[in-house]
């Protein structure tokens, strides 16, 4: 293991900067996401992000390819693959899992080459949580929140940031850039882990689990009534998908100007009016068919397709970020107890 | 985040737009072309039946796509071929004049003026000065989308 | 605050007993105490579940188009005295049918920020709140802490419009005074407009691209009720899901402000459900204090009758030209 002064971290920032563009979470105008570090960027290690790290690998909004057209002829273009090198600094355990959950959607045949290229050129370094909220719940999903893994695992214990690399990336990043780290010990951080874990069992989630019935009975959660009442005062809006990590739904546009069409793709949310919306009929016409289809999503369908793997990392944004505190965890909660399923 | 740091260029050709109501001020347009009397070719007249169909979307949107300057063209308030058409768009142009300075844009990127059917001159002439002044105010940067390359 | 609860109960519960109405709308308990949720209750069996408490900033008055115009079913709804404006938006945008509502006004004293106890306070771990008049005191796995409710009052209820009701068909309880301190609520808006032209776009162009397009602002609102936006219509051309750019960012935010200018009635939903908390209040109090300036006082929402300034005009109205000033 090795550690920083936490007072020196702006000179490791620099050098990770060095390799690669750097990523930290940054606070801006009031609220902390994901950004590029730059030497005046505001780091905040305390808060969750807004946003979660999925941008990355994922971006909202990307162009694909390019159409053209020059009298009667058609040019197509494709968009370069990206190639730089991306480095994540400050991700927690839950956003940490969720890259594991987006590989099984777009690693699978056919394979995203976007999403790819930047996966590869990812470096994913990981933070400790020291101080979980009471949103928090990745335990669930059984994620370690003191050892979060990723390429290079980070805690901020009193004054010091340990670092350990875990992965042969992660190996290869810290020899560019060890001189600014020194050996250490790592009796600090186990300290730290085991008093986080204690605060864990005391959270209102603390023993918060997705009855396994309900990954189970597809066709009895499906026709349940409590989607009616759970349903009924979702705005449908795309808060908890924008914010959530696993979410990955996106649709592709053409932007036109002149002789030239911008193909792009970009963020869509099943809480959408029109995210079915099709020549002959919107399967999906009213916000209990959308609200349902998008926890159907999580609990049900992604578990069946992946080896019983819920679609959720525990992070807690929907949570906080629903206008009407509609979430997982009371769909899970309302789901358990429902008599039908 | 602006895309790049573009400085508004001011070594450059204007693009206008015009929103023209029908009765009044596009008949003046063709007041000013029988009198000979000239206006820059890089102003586009739109034809509306009334200044009032204007949607402040409108003037959005055409400063998205290009535009430098965006004029609206009506019937002097009282005179309106609808009655009262016109009477709406002082109040609907007044409040996006406002908002756009208080997002930051210039001032006079955008104007309202009333062109009558017999006023020929004053089309040609507002056209004129308007042009001129998008000119000194430099290349629309804070409302383009940048993707739309001129 | 409890008091009012318990007749809020009765009040609900005698309602759906009688049959007097099919569905109440109110608020029940969410996972911790500071997430209550709106809810509809439709047997007595669920009213008593109905809570109200310092935690129901949510307007229910929205939820009333989908039970008076598709449901068609006559419904109770429980409306704080800035719900009052919002409601009589929707019915005077003829969203909602008058006749088959039910106004309950209960008072309310302010709505507390949970965010304003884990932003600027910086709590974690928040197990429960506990309200005895003024005092509020914060629990946590980390050390409880307690505050006034002054303090800790949401952004909107430092502009409480009062506790008079602009539309109610039955009172319950005695009127409540929302105690903040002094606050002006255009002082933000005159601020910036004393900035020079180039300050105003960088900090607008700072809060903007925070968007991420979510649309909780305009579906939270209760002007913006079109059954389809353009921003959602594929023919309208500015139809959109997120924003490329800064002219995109700058589009949804403009024209949202200006389709519900004069119709706003400055009730905050918008800037608090904001998951990035971009301060919209300010786009849409600009729009309020032109209107009052250029076209006298007006507050939208205070009745169902008066017309909206910009469908209605005078024949001195001022004239929209650039400002003596010109360029900064």
């Amino acid at each position: 293991m090795l550690k920083i002064a936490k007072a020196k971290l702006p000179e490791l920032f620099t050098s990770l900067a060095a390799q690669g563009v750097l990523y930290t979470p940054v606070k801006m105008e009031g609220v902390t996401n994901y950004a590029v570090w730059t030497d005046k960027a505001k780091v905040d290690l305390d808060n969750q992000t807004t946003r979660s790290a999925k941008d990355v690998f994922f971006p909202q909004i990307e162009n694909v390819m390019d159409f053209e057209k020059a009298g009667l002829k058609l040019s197509v273009q494709q968009r370069m693959i990206p190639d730089q090198t991306n480095i994540i600094f400050g991700v927690r355990g839950c956003d940490a899992r969720s890259f594991e959950i987006l590989d099984k959607v777009f690693l699978k045949d056919p394979i995203d080459e976007f999403y790819k290229a930047r996966r590869e050129h990812g470096v994913i370094i990981t933070l400790a949580c020291s101080a979980p909220d009471e949103t928090c719940f990745c335990h669930t999903y059984d994620i370690d929140a003191t050892a979060p893994g990723g390429d290079i695992t980070t805690w901020l214990v009193d004054g010091d940031l340990y670092w350990e690399a875990n992965t042969e990336k992660g190996k290869a990043l810290t020899e560019k850039i060890k001189g600014a780290l020194t050996e250490a010990d790592a009796k600090a951080v186990e300290a730290q882990q085991a008093a986080t874990k204690e605060i864990m069992k005391k959270l209102p989630l603390a023993d918060f689990k997705i009855d396994p019935k309900i990954p189970a009975n597809l066709e009895k959660v499906f026709n349940s009534s409590v989607w009616k009442q759970l349903s009924s005062t979702c705005i449908g809006c795309c808060s908890c998908t924008y914010v959530c990590p696993t979410c990955h739904c996106y649709d592709v546009r053409d932007f036109e100007v002149d002789n030239k069409v911008e193909r792009f793709r970009c963020w869509d949310s099943c809480m959408n009016r029109d995210f079915t919306k099709m020549a002959a009929v919107n399967p999906r016409p009213t916000q209990l068919e959308r609200t349902r289809q998008r926890y159907m999503h999580k609990m049900v369908y992604f578990p069946q397709n992946n080896e019983g793997t819920i679609a959720c990392v525990g992070c807690g944004r929907c949570l906080q970020k629903c206008p009407v505190s509609l979430n997982i965890v009371k769909v899970e909660k309302a789901l358990e107890v429902a008599k039908d399923v | 985040m602006l895309e790049t740091n573009a400085t508004e260029n001011k070594n450059y050709e204007p693009l206008i737009v015009a929103f023209c109501c029908n009765w009044c001020s596009y008949a003046g347009a063709d007041g000013a072309g029988n009198a000979r009397k000239s206006y820059p070719t890089n102003v586009k007249i739109i034809r509306v039946p009334c200044s009032c169909r204007v949607n402040p979307l409108f003037v959005l949107r055409a400063f998205q796509r290009g535009a430098d300057g965006v004029i609206l063209c009506g019937c002097h308030p009282g005179d309106c071929h609808y009655t009262s058409g016109n009477y709406y768009t002082r109040r609907r142009m007044k409040l996006l004049m406002g908002m756009l300075s208080y997002l930051g844009v210039e001032e006079g990127r955008m104007r309202v003026e009333w062109v009558s059917a017999a006023e020929g001159n004053k089309f040609s002439e507002t056209m004129n000065s308007f042009a001129n002044h998008i000119k000194s105010l430099g290349e629309n940067v804070k409302l383009r989308d940048l993707r739309c390359k001129k | 605050m409890q008091k009012i609860a318990e007749l809020m109960k009765k009040e609900a519960i005698s309602l759906l007993t009688e049959k007097k109405v099919a569905n109440v709308l109110g608020w029940k308990t969410g996972e911790f105490f500071y997430d209550n949720e709106a809810v509809n209750f439709s047997t007595p069996e669920e009213a008593e579940a109905l809570v109200y408490n310092e935690f129901c900033p949510s307007n229910l008055s929205k939820y009333l188009i989908a039970k008076t115009m598709i449901e068609k079913a006559p419904t109770a709804v429980f409306v704080k005295p800035c719900d009052t404006y919002g409601l009589n938006q929707l019915i005077k945008d003829h969203r909602v049918n008058r006749d088959l509502i039910t106004v309950i006004g209960v008072p309310c004293s302010g709505m507390i920020d949970i965010n304003k106890i884990k932003t600027i306070h910086k709590m974690k771990g928040i197990t429960g709140v506990e309200v005895d008049g003024d005092d509020v005191t914060v629990k946590s796995v980390y050390g409880d802490r307690k505050f006034k409710k002054a303090d800790l009052l949401l952004k909107k209820c430092m502009a409480c419009k009062g506790s008079d009701y602009a539309i109610a068909d039955k009172e319950l309880g005695e009127r409540m005074e929302c105690k903040h301190a002094p606050f002006d609520k255009f002082a933000a808006v005159r601020r910036l407009e004393g900035l020079t032209a180039q300050e105003r776009f960088a900090f607008w162009q700072k809060e903007l691209s925070k968007c991420i397009r979510c649309n909780a602002c305009r579906n939270i609102c209760p002007a913006c009720s079109c059954e389809q936006c353009i921003f959602d219509n594929q023919y309208s051309a500015v139809a959109g899901k997120a924003n490329a750019n800064s002219a995109e960012e700058q589009m949804f935010h403009i024209i949202r402000a200006f389709h519900v200018a004069g119709r706003c009635t400055d009730c905050g939903e918008c800037a608090r459900v904001c998951p990035q908390h971009i301060k919209l209040e300010l786009l849409n109090r600009k729009f309020i204090s032109d209107i009052n300036k250029f076209y006298g006082e007006y507050q939208a929402g205070a009745d169902a009758e008066t017309k909206a300034p910009l469908v209605d005009y005078t024949f001195d109205d001022v004239e929209p030209t650039i400002s003596a000033k010109g360029v900064k």
